[in-house]
């Protein structure tokens, strides 16, 4: 270990030093304004050096960490996104009277881990990963104790976390016994060779495919997400849904395209279970939205349901001429994703109200709570419109873009009943989402909005951006396609 | 042409929209006249395109044809074009606007600033819709216009307003998103998503072309709507602000006829020819369906709206005659049916004002206190129903004939026989088209309401007179407008008949 491998992660290596410095000056800051802007400080410093050092690959610590086209896209998208989730949190924690120094080293933290997810090139490093950036969010989740339903979702999601990273470090070990390593280009290596075994190969191969399955929300592991999304903080909420999300999906593109990839004839079932993940997921996911109530709930249920169409587009994965594309539109979509998603959850933070309601919960996370807002408060519910119509995929949206490429992957890679699942339960997810607009528009109320500064931005560059990057989409499609290249070398 | 004239003519509205913004919601009679200030500079640009189009030229016009996103295997542009097949729609679209935009002068007294906006939105999703040549575009236009339509119908609308915008969302949303597969199919084997060089490539297979047909009829069939997937039409109308009601029926409508002219016909022409006699049966279906519906129905504006089905009907049978005369005949077909239904819905939507009702029971004996309403209602009744020298007979006629003479309806079934039940249609529109006459203007005035009602007002002389206008004029002379689309028209039927020589038939 020399400081050439530090150096090769740099952006990882100033998160976690960072972070641990944080912790200890945290002790010392009596306004918490200031680890919140030492944090984002932090944030934007791993930033800034993940894009400046971002043009040339280097693998670090014996190939334990590959920094590459791939690794900077995913981090660049985790750290803006973890720098959006610092100013969200600040003012939502305030305002819900759970302001503690901690939230943003834990913060920092878990967006180690996060990084982390998107240089491993080593089962190991992934399952390091895994573990220190959930680890933080499990806490992050209970931050809000003695709330009830904080301290249920944080259980939950412990529980379930420890379940499926357990279920993933079995599956580790299985792929060790099978081919002797660990490393994703030594388990590659290791195909071929004699003392190989395919069936302690495939049955860890799915192992670890379940493991990522509980993190990204894929059914049938989706059970715990809609209770830990509704019981957490919403601003922890909206950090999970798009960083744990994204960091989820970072490794699970890597480790499976590069190590378990159906191209090696090793394995072929492999894409008849992701075909029918990703049809359940769509379906499940979408179906069991259209009945919620409860705007948490039914953002969690949509979220699944995303995952499922990025995991459409991964079907054809295992197809050489394909294969670069499933994963880039992948990397689009959760960039379309993670600018809708933290404009809605800004959103939501603006009509969740401090006191409680009838059912123990905050109030104004009903879907009704919504009503009159498209007379009251026309720029927040114009916003909102053009997130849900970002949800749906429909033009001039980000979102359009992001299904539309996923949507193109998944016909080139000849999965035509596929795409069908895809753009009839897309039609379903219109029903629900049009809901809120119905509501917004077509139903009179007086929504209860707390204004702020961070959320009024969050919504404003959000909104802007799902459309304005729309029109000039070309050269994001060309990074997402530029930065998957090295993946396969 | 000059090509900036087609980019102009789409995204004029948007500068009316950016001006709306700035005018405080109060004032809504400057809201109004900006709204109708842009709807008619749109309006005139149209106009100057018309001056400049070559009418002997089957090609596109005034084309502009810039990359948009060409990476990642993405080949995209800004693609857009005019020609014989489009002008007239284009032309359609523009006038009904300002007229529609007038009509809601007293009707819309709610969120008039809303409503504008929403409604330049929508002409700029129209005008597009017909302008462009790159598929990808094209659906980004025609999913576009349904955001603003939802919307007209589900904050503007009747009580169950609600329900019809989500049922019209929903169901268009269900066919245009299977054409877009079909599209993203064609790009990806294409190398393109521009038209005219997806058209030139050809050679599709068979049994793919017959996938992807049905995919694009999918998007198309929903919007015209032929029969059985028309039944979202009648909520949707009836729910639909007037204004929304004109152009819902007079362009919107239009939209999937068009796309079946424009994409299903030139990409896939052996599929055209195979399925040519099963669209022709559903188009005959839809026109005798809607008409005896349409004679059931006891609230006007439903009458109205069932009877669309039935001229869409019409439409279909001409298209897919495949023919000169049967296309051409669709084509004018579609112009009348957006001048008669327009004017219709706005003489429906003018005695709602009065009245607040529209069953044909409230009514009876209005020609004595309506004299003016009552002679433009005759003049627009009849030439619904076809009557010779007025715009719906030279429409119909030119359809039966090319239905009569197609060589493509011949090959499952008779041509003739179908023509036959199809022309019975005329004789049911006579039919519901004069008992709602009747009901309305007939017989006794014994209803007391009725007593005391306003003849027309000048603004709403204004607004049906345009409308009359061109409905004598087609109906009288009406080869100035074949002529603009007769080469384009020939271009297609070559095509297709290449495509019969060296095929299966």
């Amino acid at each position: 270990m020399t400081a050439t491998d530090f150096l090769s992660v740099l952006p990882l290596t100033i998160l976690v030093a960072w972070a641990c410095v944080l912790t200890i000056a945290d002790l010392f800051i009596g306004r918490k304004l200031w680890t919140a802007v030492l944090a984002g400080l932090g944030l934007a410093t791993a930033l800034v050096v993940a894009v400046l050092t971002g043009g040339e690959t280097r693998v670090g610590f014996n190939g334990m960490v590959s920094a590459d086209g791939f690794a900077v896209f995913v981090s660049v998208l985790l750290l803006a996104s973890g720098m959006v989730a610092v100013g969200l949190l600040y003012g939502y924690s305030r305002r819900m009277g759970f302001e503690r120094g901690e939230i943003y080293t834990l913060l920092l933290f878990s967006m180690g881990g996060m990084v982390l997810m998107a240089y491993a090139a080593d089962l190991i490093a992934v399952f390091l990963a895994l573990e220190l950036f959930s680890i933080p969010l499990y806490i992050l989740a209970g931050i809000a104790r003695p709330r009830s339903e904080s301290e249920e979702s944080a259980l939950k999601y412990f529980l379930i976390g420890a379940f499926s990273s357990a279920i993933m470090v079995y599956g580790i070990a299985l792929v060790y016994a099978a081919t002797g390593a660990t490393a994703l280009s030594g388990i590659v290596a290791a195909l071929g060779s004699p003392a190989f075994n395919v069936t302690l190969f495939s049955v860890g191969g799915g192992l670890v495919l379940v493991g990522f399955g509980f993190k990204v929300g894929a059914v049938p592991f989706h059970m715990w997400i809609p209770d830990v999304y509704q019981g957490a903080p919403s601003a922890v909420t909206a950090f999970m849904a798009v960083g744990a999300k994204a960091a989820g999906f970072a490794a699970l593109l890597r480790v499976f395209v590069t190590a378990f990839s159906t191209r090696f004839d090793v394995m072929p079932e492999l894409t008849t279970v992701i075909w029918w993940m990703s049809a359940l997921t769509m379906i499940v996911g979408n179906v069991l939205a259209v009945s919620q109530k409860n705007i948490k709930r039914l953002l969690a249920y949509s979220s699944i349901s995303h995952a499922g169409f990025i995991l459409m587009a991964f079907t054809a994965y295992g197809q050489e001429s394909v294969a670069a594309d499933s994963v880039a539109s992948a990397l689009f979509y959760l960039l379309a994703f993670a600018v809708t998603s933290y404009g809605v959850w800004a959103i939501v933070m603006s009509l969740e109200q401090v006191e409680d309601g009838d059912d123990g919960m905050r109030k104004g996370l009903n879907l009704d709570d919504y009503a009159g807002l498209g007379q009251r408060h026309p720029a927040l519910a114009l916003a909102m419109t053009i997130f849900m119509l970002s949800f749906i995929g429909l033009p001039p949206t980000l979102g359009f873009a992001g299904k539309l490429y996923l949507f193109r992957t998944a016909i080139a890679g000849g999965f035509y009943s596929l795409a069908v699942i895809g753009v009839l339960t897309s039609l379903i997810s219109a029903y629900y989402y049009l809901k809120i607009v119905v509501i917004m528009y077509m139903v009179d109320g007086e929504p209860q909005v707390h204004k702020a500064r961070m959320l009024g931005w969050t919504v404003g560059v959000s909104a802007v951006g799902t459309v304005v990057l729309t029109i000039f989409a070309s050269p994001l499609f060309a990074w997402a396609a530029g930065s998957v290249l090295e993946l396969f070398r | 042409m000059n090509p900036l004239l087609l980019t102009l003519v789409t995204f004029f509205p948007l500068v009316g929209v950016v001006v709306l913004l700035f005018i405080p919601q109060e004032r809504k009679s400057a809201l109004r006249w900006t709204a109708l200030g842009t709807s008619l500079v749109t309006f005139a640009i149209s106009i100057v395109i018309l001056i400049q189009f070559n009418s002997a030229d089957p090609d596109l016009q005034g084309v502009v044809a810039v990359p948009w996103i060409q990476v990642a295997g993405w080949n995209i542009r800004y693609a857009l074009g005019i020609d014989g097949l489009s002008i007239l729609l284009v032309l359609l679209t523009t006038f009904l606007t300002p007229i529609s935009i007038l009509s809601t002068w007293e009707a819309i007294e709610d969120r008039v600033k809303d409503f504008m906006i929403f409604f330049l939105l929508l002409e700029m999703g129209m005008v597009g819709v017909f302008l462009a040549q790159d598929l990808f575009l094209f659906y980004i236009f025609w999913e576009f216009t349904l955001v603003p339509m939802y919307f007209l119908i589900g904050i503007w609308g009747g009580s169950r307003r609600r329900y019809a915008a989500i049922k019209f969302f929903l169901y268009t949303m269900a066919g245009s998103i299977l054409m877009l597969l079909a599209i993203l199919w064609l790009g990806i084997e294409g190398g393109t998503f521009y038209l005219p060089d997806l058209i030139a490539q050809g050679g599709i297979p068979g049994d793919i072309q017959i996938w992807l047909f049905l995919a694009f009829a999918a998007a198309f069939a929903i919007k015209v709507p032929m029969w059985p997937l028309h039944s979202w039409l009648p909520d949707a109308h009836v729910e639909a602000p007037t204004a929304g009601s004109v152009i819902l029926a007079g362009v919107l409508l239009k939209m999937g006829t068009y796309g079946f002219v424009r994409f299903n016909i030139p990409l896939f022409p052996e599929a055209a020819m195979q399925l040519a006699p099963t669209m022709g049966v559903l188009a005959v279906i839809g026109i005798l369906y809607g008409a005896v519906v349409s004679y059931a129905q006891k609230d006007v504006k439903k009458l109205v709206a069932y009877s669309s089905v039935s001229h869409l009907g019409f439409v279909m049978l001409g298209l897919f005659a495949l023919n000169p005369q049967g296309i051409q005949g669709g084509i004018l077909q579609m112009v009348n049916h957006g001048l008669s239904t327009g004017a219709l819905f706005l003489l429906v939507g003018m005695i709602y004002e009065r009245r607040h009702t529209r069953e044909m029971d409230a009514f009876g004996g209005l020609w004595k206190v309506m004299p003016v309403y009552a002679v433009m209602t005759l003049i627009v009744t009849l030439s619904s129903m076809g009557l010779p020298g007025l715009n719906g007979f030279v429409g119909e006629f030119t359809i039966l004939l090319g239905a009569f003479g197609s060589y493509a309806y011949n090959l499952g079934l008779s041509a003739a026989i179908l023509t036959g039940f199809a022309a019975l249609g005329v004789i049911l529109a006579a039919v519901y088209m004069l008992y709602m006459f009747q009901k309305l203007f007939l017989g006794p005035l014994d209803k007391e309401e009725n007593m005391n009602l306003k003849d027309l007002n000048l603004r709403e002389i204004v607004t049906i007179v345009p409308l009359l206008v061109f409905i004598f004029w087609i109906g009288l002379y009406p080869k100035p407008f074949f002529d603009l689309m007769a080469p384009a028209v020939g271009k297609l039927t070559a095509a297709l008949q290449t495509v019969a020589v060296a095929g299966l038939w």
